[in-house]
């Protein structure tokens, strides 16, 4: 890399390349050859920079300009009058309440965030082994081989308080003090890259921004429990990320990062990339392994656990990417300097994945203990399009929801526990008033159903059981004693499955009922969503005052249960409508509004449904 | 041609799934079908039965014939938030089939799939090994559109 006059810096994380950087990247080689300066900027495509909602997001050096949402036909402006003329195009600059952000540090959504295991992530070029060395890379590797034995990197850890970033929270060091302790001719690191909480994308932005930290971490860790080769497990699904790692292991292997006697020492170590084949439980350590020795992703019962026998029956640690690329800045920068971050038992930052009906979705990472409040409305910029907040979702599936009353709560692995939540990976789902948690509730468990190996029968009988309850609930035919069957299922659930998967699953309904049990009540008694979500539990209706008898609905309408003159004005035949909502979408005048609750002619249809059942019993 | 493929990996249990990979992904179908099950069987040593254990349990193989670009949505959550309910709907009325069908001219398979990661770019869907973000039901119909005058 030469020196140039312009650093530009594309963000070609996934979230940016699905909406459009590689071709704002080629417009702009397109348009640097044509005014004749490549020689003056250098383009370097980077991980992702975490405002995921603002892609495809470009940020230009010397000055750190920011621009948002950057189109192949903005580019022109962009040469012609920054790299030019040295005026930075301001319409493509970020607005906070009518000012202009211009630099990138500047961005509220960047202020409270402390990166370090995003450090370089939409910063450096993720397939450039020499920017990472720059930034400081390899060097806690080199330190920790040359002046420290293994224990001593173990006793680093644990000072350090660093807690497993997959899901679980275990401690890191015990997993490594374990296997360090063990005699065994072949020991095993694998690093868990299966990345399946819907709504987390964490891992999936570092081994693509920065997978060399991911490497070093991992080696590092290897060092430690004493292993000599290393696993790579990848979600299929995540193409860009296994050719990025690919890439610098090789990287790594040429310039004798990897391979035998690294740095001069007596440590050797090789690694490699597996990849899956799109199984969400095989993100359970014990399923994973089972996945890479070419089986099943089924689960084992634990004990004995991975540490003790593992892959091939070898001693085997399994952490997660999040886990690994904390690691080298830890030796690095001293065990206090990151347990002076976070809270009592929560040390170090942890990345969450903000999505859902929030302002600022992408990546952000913060340090341990702040509270949901500041997460949500400082980081994330409060609720998209004016709503208003109702619930978030923690953890993914495995998770649980909080409400409103929640929001103060400090954001830490024990507080969110008691609370019936968990920190899971670090998926946050925020929902808006507009959300049915009960909805939300079937459609988590929904995907745990799907996602069960199939196993053990607590998990795979007793989610099904439990989402066809709950889909009776959405259709409205809920029954009294719904909710404590649902709440005894899911607790017995929660105590006999085998692995995580079946442990967590219920939360997510467990937790609404707790905090949104009047919502079920409506469903069940009510047969009302109020919220207007569960389509059999909310009905169209037509205002006769506003309607301009102009026909578009019944015209629309996919069953023809609209009819009606200009005269006359147009009505809904309650017990044949589908609720498409067509009719909504196209009425010129907005005459059509959502009803909560059952319209009395389908209930009425659907009493004489049940009465003649029963009669023929 | 199975056999060629079988060989570029160890004949070792663990590289059954890399396998399985490599033979859909050459198949112009994009699926694994029973003869390849017979040749890698004899090739890894392994049961047939075991080979269609794996390939049943990880949703991404086939054991159908499917069409020449695969097309994956996201039903997750934060997608399902975002309104891939309606993308969905539309997906289905510009290609005239349902889930896990393919249409009649091989072009086109419709699957849905759990999260690809691009939640902050809600509705997501990736047609073979593209990420298409931000979906909304008029950028679906260009997408199609342009994805069918490529193959062309």
């Amino acid at each position: 890399m030469s020196l140039k006059r312009i650093d530009l810096l594309i963000c070609c994380g996934s979230g940016c390349i699905s909406a459009g950087s590689l071709k704002v990247k080629e417009r702009f080689l397109e348009l640097l050859t044509e005014k004749g300066i490549t020689s003056e900027v250098n383009i370097i495509e980077t991980g992702c920079m975490g405002p995921c909602d603002y892609g495809p997001v470009i940020v230009v050096y010397p000055e750190g300009i920011f621009y948002k949402s950057v189109k192949p036909e903005d580019v022109e402006e962009i040469v012609t009058e920054h790299f030019l003329k040295g005026r930075p195009v301001k319409r493509l600059m970020l607005k906070e309440e009518e000012k202009l952000v211009a630099s990138q540090k500047e961005i509220p959504f960047y202020q409270k965030q402390v990166k370090v295991a995003l450090a370089n992530c939409g910063f450096i070029n993720p397939e450039s082994m020499e920017e990472y060395i720059a930034t400081g890379g390899y060097e806690a590797l080199g330190t920790v081989l040359t002046t420290m034995n293994p224990q001593q990197v173990i006793d680093v850890i644990k000072a350090s308080g660093l807690r497993g970033r997959g899901g679980g929270g275990f401690p890191t060091h015990i997993k490594w003090q374990l296997v360090h302790d063990l005699e065994s001719e072949e020991k095993y690191i694998i690093c868990n890259g299966d990345e399946g909480d819907p709504g987390a994308f964490m891992d999936r932005s570092v081994l693509e921004g920065d997978p060399h930290r991911i490497i070093e971490g991992m080696m590092i860790g290897a060092y430690a429990i004493g292993a000599t080769k290393g696993f790579f497990y990848i979600r299929a699904e995540y193409p860009l990320a296994i050719k990025r790692i690919r890439n610098a292991l090789k990287q790594a292997k040429e310039a004798g990062l990897m391979g035998d006697n690294i740095f001069g020492s007596n440590f050797s170590f090789d690694a490699e990339v597996r990849t899956g084949a799109g199984a969400f439980v095989c993100g359970e350590e014990t399923a994973l392994i089972q996945s890479i020795q070419g089986e099943r992703g089924n689960p084992t019962p634990k004990p004995p656990y991975p540490a003790v026998k593992g892959l091939w029956d070898k001693p085997t640690v399994v952490n997660n990417v999040e886990t690994f690329a904390n690691v080298p800045t830890i030796l690095m920068k001293g065990a206090d300097w990151f347990a002076s971050m976070g809270t009592e038992t929560s040390k170090g930052t942890k990345v969450f994945a903000l999505t859902g009906d929030v302002n600022n979705t992408g990546l952000v990472e913060v340090p341990m203990g702040i509270t949901l409040r500041e997460l949500i409305f400082d980081v994330g910029g409060g609720m998209a399009n004016g709503h208003e907040f109702k619930a978030v979702q923690l953890g993914g599936p495995s998770g649980g929801c909080l409400t409103r009353e929640h929001l103060d709560v400090p954001v830490d692995y024990e507080t969110l526990k008691e609370r019936g939540a968990m920190m899971g990976s670090g998926g946050v789902i925020v929902m808006n008033d507009q959300k049915c948690m009960v909805n939300v509730a079937k459609f988590f468990i929904g995907f745990c159903m799907d996602e069960s190996c199939g196993k053990c029968s607590p998990c795979r009988l007793g989610l099904k059981h439990m989402y066809n309850i709950l889909d009776r609930i959405t259709k409205g035919e809920g029954k009294e004693g719904d909710l404590e069957e649902l709440q005894n299922l899911g607790e017995t659930i929660s105590k006999i499955s085998l692995c995580g998967l079946g442990q967590t699953a219920p939360n997510p309904v467990l937790s609404t009922i707790r905090y949104f049990r009047e919502e079920y009540e409506s469903h069940i008694r009510d047969h009302s969503c109020q919220t207007k979500v569960c389509t059999d539990l909310f009905h169209f209706m037509i205002d006769k005052d506003r309607c301009i008898g102009c026909s578009l609905c019944a015209r629309k309408c996919p069953v023809s249960c609209i009819s009606g003159s200009r005269e006359d004005k147009y009505t809904i035949s309650q017990t044949e409508c589908i609720k498409c909502g067509n009719c909504q979408d196209v009425c010129p005048v907005k005459a059509i509004d959502r009803i909560p609750g059952m319209h009395p002619d389908v209930q009425k249809q659907l009493l004489e449904k049940q009465n003649t059942i029963t009669e023929e019993e | 041609m199975y056999k060629e493929i079988c060989e570029k990996y160890a004949p070792e249990k663990d590289n059954l799934i890399y396998i399985l990979h490599d033979i859909q992904d050459n198949h112009p179908q994009h699926y694994i079908p029973e003869e390849a099950v017979q040749v890698v069987s004899e090739y890894l040593n392994i049961p047939t039965n075991h080979i269609y254990g794996v390939l049943t349990f990880y949703t991404m193989y086939s054991t159908k014939p499917r069409g020449k670009n695969i097309i994956r949505l996201c039903e997750s959550p934060p997608c399902y938030i975002k309104g891939s309910t309606n993308v969905l709907r539309k997906l289905k009325t510009i290609l005239g089939i349902n889930t896990g069908e393919t249409t009649k001219d091989g072009m086109f398979t419709l699957e849905l799939c759990s999260c690809l990661g691009v939640c902050g770019n809600a509705p997501i869907m990736m047609i073979n090994e593209d990420v298409y973000g931000d979906l909304t039901e008029e950028k679906v119909e260009e997408i199609i559109d342009k994805v069918r005058r490529g193959n062309q």
